[in-house]
């Protein structure tokens, strides 16, 4: 027994402390526009985030049994850790590079202040233990996200962007409130182990139940941009500011699907709901089918840079599913583990992806693939960056991404599930042509008229190179990631 | 140790040249390529493996240290050369550093950017040649195409984009393929192997075969994924009908991109070829030997035709190195001591000619700026030098004795002449893409090189720089000298081969 023990849920805690500390400085200091302290505070709160996190999982706690807080409402798990360092680190390298893009902008401590907080939001997703729980996290992740994505209120692509990821995330909240209080109905709580208890015997309200259940997971698929609630998607990273794109892209993203995976695979146990008929896993499979080929086909067809990125997060949104709808074939912790894997993997080179496209609009320069011609002679360090994100998006062997993609494929077909990969992998090879198009425009087209950058930001230049260095490093170093992916995924699975 | 600090001096300097101003970086990246050259020169020299790397033999720098332990089967980095792959990595180390050099005249924009990529394929082609685990195999496998992708679509000709992507996408799918074919392959052997590492799915091969993998049964899997695999290396080596990306891709290439292509990129496919198909699959391939031969002979015949066809130096070369893989195809399938030994000798041997071939087109191009042979008449009279280097490169190409590529083709037809059923007419008939290959360049040279001189063009033809030349005497230097004393790599060659022949039977 050490003498002094952190509590359960200090990543939580310091996220939180740090937001509370960039709205006391601003009360302090209204109207300050001293990006060093603001930034400076949320990259720290951020970086020891992290640090606490992996302290945790190197200490072991919750790699082995579960602890709980707050009476049992907060769960901090290998699951919950891993999350809050995939969310920690992209909120570390979005903060960095908005010291950067906010140069000259008003209400910069909102801006870091409402950062903190959906970051915060997103944490207590990964560890929320029952369904009201979920849905406060939700919320708070939700809701400051909403006013980030429209921060640009000169901006009309921004105002617009940020009214139509309300109103979609309003109608999926209210369909996700529906479902957990149908869920509830059938089963008489919301504390996810009494509802897996309930869903055992409860078969009298199977109806309801299932329509609970599904309702539930419309719910995950607005957070997680998966099909059919995924158009507020290419809008909102679209109209956002770049860094708040890659923010809710990556963290959020991965925020909805930790959610996702704690919620049916610890309330809504599918060896007793498919015997009742709620076989979500198929719903599952078809959702990841549809939302990898979806957005995998709009990609390609778009011309706008940024764009196409918003539509690869939901083709990516769909690998990631074969998480939950590979389960059942024998093989649950190691796909689980791989959608995990994929998630971390992808938080560093889809947020390094927008980060590029963020130091372009700070530039000034266009948003159309054409704009991006001839950028390498300008920008060479960045643009190696930048291919290596591409590369690595589109899973060939540069970076984690081909390590995580094979561990998602290889998971599906030993679950028995080889079509579900043979799909993924089609769709995968289909995204080099679209991902390639933007390094062909970076190297190897002439610019158009003259072109010419302004400054090499400082930030914006470190967060894109710990996002490379993190992605390229995750091929070699990858062995902790995956051990400690499987094991949080086999504590869920206990 | 060796081959890791080889490869890693290799990466790193291809980073620091990218870092350099574009002045410094020729000379820098040609230093540092002196790094990996002495480093595999002395592999060479202390070479103590035996046997094949794949069927129990003793590696030599082999290392092996887990990479990821997940799911049924663990992956590790494990490198290692035996008698075959030794002299690949040897001919990677020289050609990369020849090439370099023969940038130094034609490559003036973006230097320090071309020369780091230079490096970059250096270090991944080293990594395809060594690698024994099939993971990081193909981790390097496919790194090679990106920066020869960019080295094309960059620095090449007129028409270098659709080049690019052609060659991307074509060896892209094929390697697709391959993989597909490889993984089913591994699944279907089920708890028989419980890694990718090469030599054990190997042994597993031999001893065992794999299982029936979902509604396909063990044979047909077996022949399914040979022939998916002979597809994806088929396309790299490249075979015909598979060949329509090569005269795109080595044409359009700088000179040095297609000494690279065509010296080391084409002996990736039938290096793997080797190791995969005719090695891991030997019962498939020998009971395929009647349809491979035709390949084989298809390719020598069609691609000589190609060639004979073509009115420009560079595509006279590039299709060349159609006919020449063939030999080296016919020698695979023979499996004996010769024809296997001769096939690897046969990759070194065109790995050579064929640089020596596009370098010496290249100073051409450097000083006439043009390479059709109906607009060049007596070069002989202004690069006297170069001409003559031309000429001796052609004569080892057709096969001089005394020069490579006679013992690289002695060999193969003595191992192929009567190996199975038939294989007498086919290596009859692949003897006379000899006199085809003969008909064409000595036919391109007496209109090109020597006559009266006559050159269309604005440009002061005259003799070509030193850098430019030297890497020319290099190159004919060492194929007299392997042309002389085969044995500096056919012993090790015979001795990495003879296990195969042993396993399927085979004879001398």
């Amino acid at each position: 027994m050490a003498a002094f023990e952190l509590p359960a849920i200090s990543p939580q805690l310091v996220l939180g402390l740090t937001a509370l500390a960039v709205l006391a400085y601003d009360s302090v200091y209204p109207e300050s526009d001293n990006r060093n302290v603001l930034a400076g505070l949320t990259t720290i709160g951020a970086l020891a985030t992290i640090g606490v996190t992996v302290f945790f999982l190197a200490e072991g706690v919750g790699l082995e049994r579960p602890l709980e807080a707050i009476g049992g409402q907060i769960v901090v798990d290998g699951m919950s850790l891993f999350f809050t360092f995939v969310i920690a680190s992209v909120v570390a390298m979005v903060s960095v590079a908005s010291y950067d893009y906010l140069r000259g902008h008003e209400y910069q401590a909102e801006y870091y202040g409402l950062v903190l907080m959906a970051a915060l939001g997103m944490t207590l997703m990964a560890s929320a233990n029952s369904l009201a729980t979920a849905f406060v996290a939700l919320e708070l992740a939700s809701l400051p996200s909403y006013a980030l994505v429209s921060f640009l209120k000169r901006d009309q692509g921004s105002v617009e962007a940020g009214l139509k990821y309300f109103l979609i995330g309003a109608l999926s909240s209210a369909i996700f409130a529906y479902g957990i209080s149908l869920v509830y109905g059938a089963t008489g709580s919301l504390m996810l182990a009494d509802v897996a208890a309930a869903v055992a015997d409860a078969s009298a309200f199977a109806g309801l139940l299932g329509v609970g259940v599904l309702m539930v997971l419309g719910g995950f698929a607005f957070k997680t941009a998966s099909v059919p609630f995924h158009f507020w998607a290419p809008e909102a990273y679209e109209g956002a500011p770049a860094p708040i794109s890659a923010l809710i892209s990556s963290a959020s993203k991965a925020a909805g699907f930790v959610l996702a995976f704690r919620v049916f695979v610890e309330a809504f146990p599918i060896a007793d709901l498919a015997g009742m008929g709620v076989d979500w896993v198929i719903a599952v499979q078809i959702l990841a089918v549809v939302t990898m080929t979806l957005g995998n086909f709009a990609a390609a067809t778009q011309d706008r840079v940024k764009r196409m990125l918003a539509y690869s997060s939901i083709g990516h949104a769909g690998y990631a599913l074969i998480g939950l709808a590979a389960l059942t074939g024998g093989n649950d912790s190691i796909v689980l583990g791989a959608s995990m894997m994929h998630l971390l993997v992808y938080g560093f080179m889809n947020t390094g992806a927008f980060l590029f496209v963020a130091l372009v609009e700070y530039w000034g320069i266009g948003r159309t693939f054409e704009d991006y011609n001839g950028l390498a002679t300008q920008a060479p360090v960045a643009s190696v960056a930048m291919t290596i994100f591409m590369f690595s998006l589109a899973g060939l062997p540069i970076g984690g991404g081909f390590i995580s993609k094979y561990f998602l494929f290889l998971g599906a077909v030993g679950a028995g599930f080889w079509w579900l990969a043979a799909v993924g992998a089609v769709n995968s090879a289909l995204s080099l042509y679209y991902y390639s198009r933007v390094v062909k425009a970076l190297w190897i087209e002439e610019p158009a008229g003259d072109l010419t950058v302004d400054g090499y930001p400082t930030g914006l230049y470190v967060a894109l190179l710990v996002a490379a260095i993190g992605t390229v490093v995750l091929l070699p170093l990858f062995q902790p990631v995956a051990e400690t992916a499987v094991q949080a995924a086999n504590v869920l699975f206990a | 140790m060796l081959i890791e600090a080889i490869l890693a001096i290799t990466l790193v300097g291809a980073a620091a040249v990218l870092l350099t101003p574009d002045r410094l970086a020729p000379k820098l990246a040609l230093a540092i390529s002196g790094l990996p050259l002495l480093g595999s020169l002395w592999m060479w020299a202390g070479f103590d493996g035996r046997g094949n790397a794949l069927l129990g033999g003793r590696l030599a720098y082999e290392t092996q240290v887990p990479w990821l332990t997940l799911g049924a089967y663990d992956l590790s980095w494990h490198v290692g050369v035996d008698g075959i792959s030794l002299p690949l990595v040897v001919l990677t180390t020289i050609l990369t550093t020849l090439a370099i050099l023969s940038a130094w005249t034609p490559v003036d924009e973006r230097q320090s950017q071309f020369y780091g990529l230079m490096l970059f394929i250096e270090a991944a082609l080293l990594g395809v040649f060594v690698a024994l685990d099939f993971f990081v195999w193909f981790v390097f496998w496919e790194a090679v195409l990106i920066p020869m992708y960019f080295m094309i679509a960059i620095w090449g000709g007129p028409r270098r984009r659709y080049a690019a992507i052609k060659f991307f996408v074509y060896t892209n799918v094929a390697s697709l393929v391959m993989f597909i074919g490889f993984i089913a392959l591994v699944f279907g052997l089920g708890g028989e192997v419980t890694s990718f590492d090469l030599p054990e799915i190997a042994d597993a091969l031999r001893t065992g075969s794999p299982d029936a993998f979902w509604w396909i049964d063990g044979p047909t899997l077996k022949a399914a994924a040979f022939a998916a695999m002979f597809f994806g290396f088929g396309v790299k080596v490249p075979i015909v009908p598979l060949h329509t990306w090569l005269p795109d891709a080595h044409v359009e290439a700088p000179t040095p991109g297609s000494v690279i292509l065509a010296g080391v990129l084409l002996k990736m496919g039938t290096y793997a070829l080797l190791r995969f198909n005719f090695t891991m699959l030997a019962d498939v391939a020998q009971a395929w030997a009647q349809p491979i031969a035709l390949i084989a002979v298809a390719s020598v015949i069609y691609g000589a035709m190609l060639a004979l066809a073509q009115q420009d130096l560079k595509r006279i070369v590039a299709y060349s190195s159609i006919s020449s893989m063939g030999y080296v195809i016919l020698g695979l399938v023979a499996y004996s001591t010769y024809g296997l030994g001769g096939a690897t000798f046969q990759m070194i041997s065109h790995g050579l000619l064929s640089g020596l071939m596009f370098m010496a087109v290249g100073v051409i191009y450097n000083a006439a700026h043009t390479r059709m042979v109906g607009d060049l008449s007596g070069l002989a009279d202004r690069m006297p030098l170069t001409a003559g280097l031309f000429v001796a490169g052609a004569f080892g190409y057709m096969g001089l004795p005394l020069m490579s590529g006679f013992a690289g083709e002695l060999f193969v037809f003595l191992g192929s002449f009567d190996a199975f059923p038939g294989s007498v007419v086919y290596t009859t008939a692949a003897m006379f893409g000899i006199v085809i290959v003969a008909g064409y360049l000595l036919f391109a040279m007496q209109r090109s090189l020597f006559g009266e001189y006559r050159v269309d063009t604005d440009y002061d033809v005259g003799r070509a720089a030193f850098h430019d030349v030297f890497p020319l005497l290099v190159a004919i230097l060492l194929i007299v000298a392997l042309g002389v004393a085969p044995d500096l790599f056919f012993g090790m060659i015979r001795d990495a081969v003879n296990p195969i022949v042993a396993m399927v039977g085979g004879g001398a």
